[in-house]
């Protein structure tokens, strides 16, 4: 092949560049964290009492959702009704929603106050109560059994349709069918689908911050922003801080052992036509599987909507400019994910040809952010800030950098395999034309990765605009972002204007996701 | 004149041996089955395909390792030969820079180009709104715009019928005799060879067969040709 002949050498030194940024990114903060500890720390039993506990609450939600993704997509897989396509989008809605919104909005229904209790009251019984393991394991369903609902959904979708339709004329029975068709396919996709939601659960900051805490429900990450915010104990954040690493790179490395599933774009969705499953039993139970992941999916959203609109009236100044940093550091995130994103994704498609195996280095430098937790990252970069001053001058600039190199993974998701069908298609007639650098960037793969790279920039967008994790490690009032202000005012206990900013940052989170989508598909030819 | 001196290509199990030259300004069918290797004897030529030995020489010019955009060569693909986010202007602009910028003369030989092969008023469609005859003739105009002496046809016109398919030869045997260019062109039909090759490569299983006349060869092929063929 001609590329024997023609390395793509800028490429690949462009790769290599940006995936030496993002290592340095991400292990560079490690380092000079782990620098700082003094090693007269150690960890402490609260300490491991923490790790015990993150792993219980991942492993939890990881089972649980996929426990319950799998009667979820049964029936939506063999169930036709209107407004099941809707549904099926929505479901793709909690993955750009702000945590900090979701918290606000499972506390209206299974809070103390919540839709849930004042039901409970009326029959004299004692309200829920959602902070604890439980709080933290249903807000993590909440996020996680859309996702895995689709990607079981798309599993049930990929078993060819002639399957069903041999097994019905050879007479199987529904232990036959569970047998020969639908276990196989589950076997193969719900260790990837519970990796993934494990991974999440593993890292997740926001959800612990509000929902748990204390001695019995603190999670490593809430020990690292603890540890640091009030008793500034660096090495004993440190230490946390290469345990979550290691924790999350173990994890990661599994994943992608387990060979992923495609979790796939929004709107692939083919109907199936089942000739099973269709008496009144089996429609009665997905009938009510529907209804409870509707449930539990639309009354969390409902509830922000009817009562932040009270609150958008009251909204305090200072929400107002937290909004505006918010979408500042969205945009930076965007920016510097996109260009980290795609050298990486032309240098690996450039090295690919030769070197598989580096290539797949470069890919997976790129996605360590998976594995890397953001307060991590941001705290690293403080310490290593702190010679230029006073370091604080620098934290929306750094929660953007972070927040840009934590939605690596997703952009290179997108990018890596849009890039790979370009060149295959296109590639030979781009080089017969001597169409080479520049000319390349601009002339084929900008106008062609316009879809992929709207998509993958809103996902960034939205997750940037939302995401309450270095920032709340180090901004004083003046910096806050949204959603760092919302989580001020719910702790303050002024929920009116907390419902008011949750619905503003909502609004503006789903916005910048639809913008930059809108934007990639107007005019795009597939 | 194009020269294969010697030119061995390995791929896995397959060998591709060819040792063969063609005169300038003469038009060459070549002829054979699937994976016999056609494709990979026109990526040779075209810089695609690295030979393990031997040399490609144009005249004196020794080609065998300059990068396909660097050699004399023009070459349209069996699809995909379009960008289908560009409109019929851009496409054929690309041949003659890939940056896209011309100058008001350059335009205007671009728009010649385009009524050359019979596209005048369709610059601004882009290929999904063309015909799949109309698609081919952007191929063509391009072609004509790259201005290589070597051109190199894999099959662009298979997806056509019999006769868009002929009127598509016509025309690059028209084009050739303008520009005076040396033409290769793939084809599974012995019709299309008899219309405007003068003489036929048979390529099969990695034995590329040196160029013979197209009537004396069709008329009376040997083993591996005749069985090809078929029954007349």
């Amino acid at each position: 092949m001609a590329e024997h002949i023609f390395p793509m050498n800028r490429a690949v030194a462009g790769g290599a560049l940006a995936a030496a940024t993002v290592l340095a990114l991400t292990v560079g903060p490690l380092v000079a964290v782990a620098g700082r500890a003094d090693g007269s720390a150690g960890l402490g039993p609260a300490d491991w009492a923490a790790l015990r506990f993150t792993l219980l609450q991942a492993t939890l939600s990881a089972l649980l959702s996929v426990a319950l993704a799998v009667p979820v997509a049964r029936a939506l897989s063999r169930r036709r009704f209107p407004g099941r396509a809707v549904l099926v989008t929505l479901m793709g809605a909690p993955f750009i929603l702000p945590v900090i919104v979701a918290v606000l909005g499972l506390l209206a229904v299974f809070g103390r106050n919540g839709l849930i209790s004042h039901a409970l009251g009326l029959f004299g019984l004692p309200p829920v109560n959602i902070y604890g393991l439980q709080g933290v394991v249903l807000a993590h369903v909440f996020f996680n059994l859309p996702l895995a609902t689709r990607l079981v959904l798309q599993g049930w979708q990929a078993i060819p349709s002639e399957h069903f339709r041999l097994a019905a004329s050879l007479g199987f029975h529904k232990s036959d069918i569970a047998r020969v068709l639908e276990r196989p396919m589950l076997k193969q996709v719900l260790p990837g689908a519970a990796m993934v939601v494990f991974v999440i659960s593993l890292t997740s900051f926001a959800v612990v911050l509000a929902l748990g805490g204390g001695p019995r429900a603190s999670t490593i990450e809430l020990a690292i922003y603890q540890a640091f915010r009030f008793d500034f104990d660096l090495g004993k954040a440190a230490l946390l801080a290469v345990l979550q690493f290691s924790l999350g790179a173990v994890a990661v490395a599994a994943m992608l052992a387990l060979r992923m599933p495609d979790a796939g774009t929004p709107g692939h969705d083919r109907p199936l036509v089942l000739w099973h499953g269709q008496d009144g039993a089996a429609r009665l139970v997905d009938a009510l599987w529907i209804m409870l992941a509707g449930a539990l999916l639309v009354l969390p959203l409902g509830a922000i909507v009817a009562r932040g609109i009270g609150g958008i009236a009251t909204m305090p100044a200072p929400v107002l400019a937290a909004a505006l940093r918010s979408l500042a550091v969205s945009l930076g995130a965007v920016l510097v994910g996109l260009s980290l994103a795609l050298p990486i994704a032309f240098g690996a498609h450039a090295l690919g040809r030769r070197h598989p195996v580096a290539a797949g280095i470069m890919e997976a430098v790129g996605t360590l952010a998976i594995a890397a937790s953001a307060l991590v990252i941001g705290l690293g970069l403080f310490i290593m800030l702190q010679p230029l001053g006073d370091p604080l001058r620098w934290v929306l600039p750094v929660t953007a950098v972070v927040n840009g190199v934590m939605s690596l993974p997703f952009l290179l998701r997108a990018l890596v395999p849009a890039v790979a069908r370009i060149e295959t298609r296109f590639g030979r007639l781009a080089d017969s034309l001597g169409l080479v650098g520049w000319q390349r960037l601009r002339h084929l793969h900008l106008p062609r990765l316009r879809r992929p790279l709207g998509f993958s920039a809103g996902l960034a967008a939205a997750l940037s605009m939302g995401d309450l994790g270095v920032v709340a490690l180090f901004a004083d009032g003046h910096q806050a972002t949204l959603p760092l202000q919302l989580y001020r005012l719910m702790a303050a206990y002024r929920m009116e204007q907390a419902a008011g900013a949750a619905l503003l940052l909502l609004v503006l989170a789903l916005a910048l996701f639809w913008l930059f989508d809108r934007g990639g598909r107007i005019g795009a030819e597939t | 004149m194009l020269k294969l001196d010697h030119v061995r290509v390995r791929r896995g199990r397959f060998t591709l041996k060819a040792d063969f030259r063609l005169d300038a300004g003469a038009i060459t069918a070549v002829i054979g089955p699937s994976g016999g290797g056609k494709s990979t004897l026109l990526g040779i030529i075209a810089g695609f395909v690295a030979p393990d030995a031997g040399r490609v020489l144009w005249g004196t010019d020794e080609l065998t390792s300059l990068p396909p955009a660097r050699r004399p060569v023009a070459i349209a693909f069996q699809d995909n030969n379009l960008f289908p986010h560009l409109d019929a202007f851009a496409n054929v602009a690309l041949g003659l820079r890939p940056s896209m910028k011309l100058s008001p003369d350059e335009k205007a030989r671009v728009k010649r180009a385009l009524e050359r092969v019979g596209l005048a008023g369709l610059e601004r469609r882009r290929p999904a709104a063309l015909s799949g005859g109309q698609q081919s003739r952007v191929v063509l105009a391009r072609l004509l715009m790259q201005d290589r002496p070597i051109l190199l046809l894999d099959e662009p016109f298979a997806a056509l019928g019999p006769a868009r398919r002929h009127e598509m030869l016509d025309l690059v045997a028209g084009l050739a005799g303008d520009t005076g260019a040396t033409v290769l062109m793939v084809t599974h039909d012995p019709a299309d060879a008899l219309r405007i090759a003068g003489q036929t490569i048979f390529v099969d299983e990695g034995s590329v067969h040196a160029p013979r006349m197209t009537r004396a060869l069709l008329d009376a092929p040997p083993g591996a040709l005749a069985a090809y063929l078929g029954p007349a």
